[in-house]
C-alpha cells in the first residue's frame, strides 16, 4: 500500500540550520483507498519516527506548550521519556493529567493549543505534540500493560455525573481517584457522548474509546447507560438519593435546521442524525448492523465545520459520487480544522464556497431531489469578525442532490434544565456558571461542556471537567 | 439488561411483552414510550408502554411483527433478556375530565390507546372505546377495553366480527346521533388517524393523536422524528408523542416513515430466510 504524508506545511523545506530534522510525517492510508472504508486515515508514528521527533523538542525550562493546554499535560516530560524510548513511562506521565490521551492525540486543534504555543514554531516547524501523545498512548494500550493510576481511599461521598462524554468522563476520572464514590449516567447505550456518536470510526477508532471507558471502570466508576437525567431521574431524585454533588455534562445536542421551505422532505437529515446512524449505530455496515441509512449518490452537505466535513467523507464513504461541501463563506472563513479540510480535499469532496441553499424540491413521494441556492458574496465582518456573506440578487440555481446533510450547528438540549429546579439557564437555553469552577446557580450542582458553552471541542469539554472536579473536591472537603 | 417475564401472541402478528425495567416502571405515565434495542447490532426503536408493575418493576409493551426487529422480539422467549432499554420518554398524556372522551383505536395502536382509556375512566370521564381490525383474529385487548369503557364499540374491516366497517364511520355515526363529545384520543395507523380527524374537525371537537415517527436518540438529539404541526417543525421524541390531530401534517409523516422501506424489507427477507446469521 502507498502511503502519502499529507502535512502540506512539510513539504516545504525548512531553511533554518540550526533546525536540521523536519518534523516528522505520520503515514495515512492512500485517499482512493479510503474513500471505500471506514479505518483510521493517518496511521501513526513507527517508534523510530516517534523518537526522531521527540527528540527535535528543547525541553524549555518554561514550556509555554503547557500553557495552551487546558489540561495542562506535562508536555516536555512525557516527549522526554519517548526521546529516551520510555513508551510506557511516557504514557504514564501523560495519564497523570489527561483520561484520554489516545482521544487528545487524534482529535485536539494542537495547532491552535499547544503546538501553536512551542517555541520552535516560531522559526520553523512545531513538535509534533499530538501524534506524540497519539503514539505513546497507542503504544500503551497495544502493549497489554496499561498502568492504572493510583486511587485515593474511599471517602465515602457519591457524585453523579449526568453525560459519559469528554467532560463527564474526565471528572468521573479526576473524582475516583480522590475517592469519591462516582456514577456516570449517560442517556444513550453506549458510552462516550459525541467521541461514539458524532466522530466517524475513520477518525478516531471506537476500539480507543471504549478502551478508554474501560479504563475509568477499572478505576471504580460505575457508569449507568440508557440512564436520561430529566426523564428516567431527575438531579432533585439524585439528591434525595443520597448524591452529595452532581455535573452536568449533557451536551448541546439539540440540532438547528435552517428554516428553509422543503427542509423535512425525505433524504434530508441533521449531521446529528447522519453521524448517529452512521457511528454509534453502525448504519455503514448494514444489514449485517439493523440500523439503516440512505446511501446518496448527490450528497450536499451544509456547513463549514468540523462536523460538515465528518458528515461529507462519511457521505464519500457510503459511496456518493458526488459529495458537496455548501458554504454561505469562503475558505478562509471556514471553521474546521484545516487538516480536516485538507483530509477532504484529497478523498475528492468538492467545495461550494459563497452558497447558501434557500429551498428544496422534492418528488412526489416526498424525497429530496434538488436543492436552489444563492450565490454569495462578503461583506462586512459580523459579530464573529468574520465577513458576514450577503446574497447576491438574482443568483439562484438548482443543483440536484439526493441527500442533504444539514451541519450549521447544535443549540441546548432542554431536557436537564426544565426538570432541574432553580437550575439558571442563558437566553439560548445554556446553563449558567458562576466562573471556571462551573458552579451552577445551584449549590451541589456543575456543568461543563458544550451545554455551558454551546458547541466547542471535545478538548474544552475535558478542560471543564478538570476545573469542576476541582471545585466539587474543594466544596465538599470543606463540607 | 432486562429480563423478560412474558412474550405471548394476542393475535396472528401482534404480541405481548412484559419484562422488567424497576427504574422506568415506578416512573412512567399513561402516553410514554421506551426505546427498546434487542442486542449488539440492533436497532433502536421506540415503542409505547402499554402497562406497568411498579411492584414488580415491569413494563409491558404490545408490538406487531412488521420487520426484522420485531420479529426477532417474538422469537424471545421468557427468561431471554433484550440488552437496552431507555425511558421513559415523551410527555405523558395530559389527562382530565374533559366529560365524554372517545378513544379511538386501530390495530397494534389499541395496545397504545389501552392506558389512556384507564387513565380517563379514573379521572372520572365517560370513556366509549371504538376499537377497529382488519378481521376478527386480529383484534386485541377486547376484554381489558371492555372493563376500563362505559362503551365499547368493536369493528372488522371485512365485517368477520361487530361493526363492518372503519372506526371512523363509528365515530361519524356517533357524532351524527347527537352524542356529545368533548375531546377525542386516536391512535393507530396513519391513515386511520387522519380520517378520525377528517370526522372530528368539522364537528369541533379536539383530537389528540399519539405518532409513531422514526426514531434515533429520542431525547431531541436527531431529529430523525421531525413532524410538521400547524406549520411548524415538531421532534414526535421531546415535544410528543401526542399532538393536535387537526393540525398535524399526515402526508409528511407517512412519506417519512418510508424513508427506509428497501432496507427493512431487504433486512427482513435475510432475516426469513436465516440469511442474517441471527
Amino acid at each position: 500500500m502507498k502511503n502519502i504524508g499529507v502535512d502540506a506545511m512539510e513539504t516545504k523545506e525548512t531553511k533554518d540550520k540550526k533546525e536540521k530534522v523536519p518534523r516528522q510525517k505520520m503515514s495515512e492510508q492512500d485517499p482512493q483507498k479510503r474513500i471505500h472504508n471506514f479505518e483510521e486515515v493517518p496511521l501513526g508514528y513507527t517508534e523510530e519516527t516517534a523518537i526522531i521527533e521527540a527528540k527535535r523538542c528543547i525541553q524549555c525550562k518554561k514550556p509555554a506548550c503547557i500553557a495552551g493546554c487546558p489540561v495542562d499535560v506535562k508536555i516536555p516530560e512525557f516527549i522526554n521519556q519517548i526521546a529516551e524510548g520510555n513508551f510506557i513511562e511516557s504514557a504514564k506521565v501523560l495519564k497523570e493529567t489527561n483520561s484520554l490521551p489516545a482521544v487528545c492525540g487524534r482529535v485536539c486543534p494542537q495547532e491552535d493549543q499547544c503546538e501553536k504555543t512551542c517555541i520552535l514554531g516560531k522559526k520553523g516547524e512545531p513538535v509534533a505534540i499530538g501524534r506524540l501523545e497519539r503514539f505513546s498512548a497507542d503504544y500503551e494500550r497495544n502493549s497489554g500493560k496499561v498502568s492504572n493510576p493510583s486511587v485515593a481511599k474511599s471517602n465515602g461521598k457519591k457524585i453523579a455525573v449526568a453525560g459519559a462524554g469528554p467532560a463527564g468522563l474526565t471528572i468521573a476520572g479526576d473524582l475516583v481517584k480522590l475517592g469519591y464514590d462516582v456514577t456516570i449516567f449517560e442517556a444513550l447505550h453506549k458510552s462516550g457522548g459525541v467521541l461514539v456518536y458524532g466522530i466517524p470510526e475513520f477518525r478516531l477508532p471506537k476500539a480507543i474509546v471504549e478502551a478508554e471507558v474501560e479504563g475509568l471502570r477499572k478505576l471504580g466508576v460505575k457508569i449507568e447507560t440508557n440512564y436520561v437525567i430529566g426523564r428516567t431521574k431527575t438531579i432533585d431524585e439524585l439528591f434525595a438519593e443520597g448524591f452529595d454533588a452532581v455535573f452536568i455534562g449533557v451536551g448541546a445536542g439539540a440540532p438547528v435546521f435552517m428554516n428553509v421551505p422543503g427542509e423535512n422532505l425525505i433524504g434530508i437529515y441533521s449531521a446529528n442524525e447522519y453521524l448517529t446512524r452512521s457511528n454509534l449505530m453502525k448504519a455503514y455496515r448494514f444489514p449485517e448492523y439493523d440500523t439503516p441509512i440512505v446511501r446518496g449518490k448527490r450528497v450536499a452537505v451544509i456547513g463549514g465545520g468540523n462536523v460538515a466535513m465528518d458528515s461529507v467523507r462519511t457521505a464519500l464513504r457510503l459511496g456518493a459520487e458526488r459529495a458537496m461541501i455548501i458554504y454561505r463563506r469562503t475558505e478562509v472563513e471556514m471553521p474546521a480544522r484545516k487538516e480536516e479540510v485538507h483530509h477532504a480535499q484529497e478523498e475528492g469532496v468538492e467545495f461550494l464556497m459563497l452558497t447558501a441553499p434557500v429551498e428544496y424540491i422534492g418528488n412526489k413521494d416526498g424525497w429530496v431531489t434538488g436543492m436552489k441556492c444563492l450565490k454569495m458574496e462578503l461583506g462586512e465582518p459580523d459579530a464573529s469578525g468574520r465577513r458576514s456573506p450577503v446574497p447576491i440578487k438574482g443568483s439562484e440555481y438548482v443543483i440536484d442532490v439526493d441527500t442533504v446533510v444539514v451541519a450549521v450547528g447544535t443549540v441546548a438540549n432542554p431536557i436537564v434544565p426544565a426538570t432541574t429546579t432553580g437550575l439558571e439557564t442563558n437566553k439560548k437555553g445554556y446553563i449558567v456558571t458562576k466562573d471556571e469552577s462551573g458552579l451552577t446557580s445551584r449549590e451541589g450542582i456543575y456543568a461543563g461542556g458544550d451545554i455551558v458553552t454551546g458547541s466547542a471541542t471535545v478538548i474544552l469539554a475535558m478542560g471543564a471537567g478538570r476545573k469542576a472536579a476541582n471545585a466539587i473536591h474543594g466544596y465538599l472537603s470543606k463540607k | 439488561m432486562n429480563k423478560i417475564i412474558e412474550n405471548k401472541k394476542l393475535s396472528e402478528n401482534v404480541v405481548k411483552m412484559v419484562f422488567e425495567a424497576p427504574v422506568i416502571a415506578q416512573k412512567r405515565k399513561a402516553g410514554q414510550f421506551i426505546i427498546l434495542k434487542i442486542n449488539e447490532k440492533g436497532e433502536r426503536i421506540p415503542l409505547t408502554i402499554v402497562d406497568s408493575d411498579a411492584q414488580k418493576g415491569t413494563l409491558t409493551i404490545i408490538y406487531q411483527v412488521v420487520g426484522k426487529t420485531t420479529a426477532q422480539l417474538s422469537e424471545l422467549k421468557a427468561g431471554d433478556s433484550l440488552q437496552d432499554v431507555q425511558g421513559p420518554l415523551g410527555n405523558p398524556t395530559e389527562i382530565e375530565k374533559f366529560g365524554c372522551v372517545v378513544c379511538v383505536g386501530g390495530g397494534v395502536g389499541v395496545g397504545v390507546v389501552y392506558p389512556l382509556a384507564v387513565a380517563l375512566k379514573k379521572a372520572g370521564n365517560e370513556v366509549i372505546t371504538i376499537i377497529g381490525s382488519r378481521t376478527k383474529e386480529l383484534l386485541i385487548l377486547e376484554e381489558e377495553m371492555k372493563k376500563t369503557s362505559d362503551q365499547l364499540i368493536v369493528c372488522t374491516d371485512d365485517g368477520s366480527y361487530g361493526f363492518h366497517g372503519f372506526v371512523s364511520a363509528v365515530l361519524q355515526q356517533l357524532i351524527d346521533e347527537g352524542k356529545k363529545i368533548d375531546h377525542v384520543f386516536a391512535i393507530g395507523p396513519v391513515p386511520m388517524m387522519r380520517v378520525i380527524c377528517d370526522v372530528t374537525k368539522p364537528a369541533g371537537i379536539k383530537t389528540v393523536v399519539s405518532l409513531n415517527s422514526i426514531m434515533v436518540d429520542a431525547t431531541g438529539m436527531c431529529g430523525a422524528c421531525r413532524v410538521s404541526v400547524g406549520g411548524k417543525t415538531k421532534f414526535t421524541c421531546v415535544d410528543g408523542p401526542e399532538f393536535d390531530g387537526h393540525e398535524v401534517d399526515f402526508k409528511l409523516l407517512s412519506d417519512r416513515l418510508k424513508t427506509y422501506c428497501d432496507s427493512e424489507r431487504e433486512a427482513y427477507e435475510k432475516h426469513r430466510c436465516g440469511c442474517d446469521g441471527n
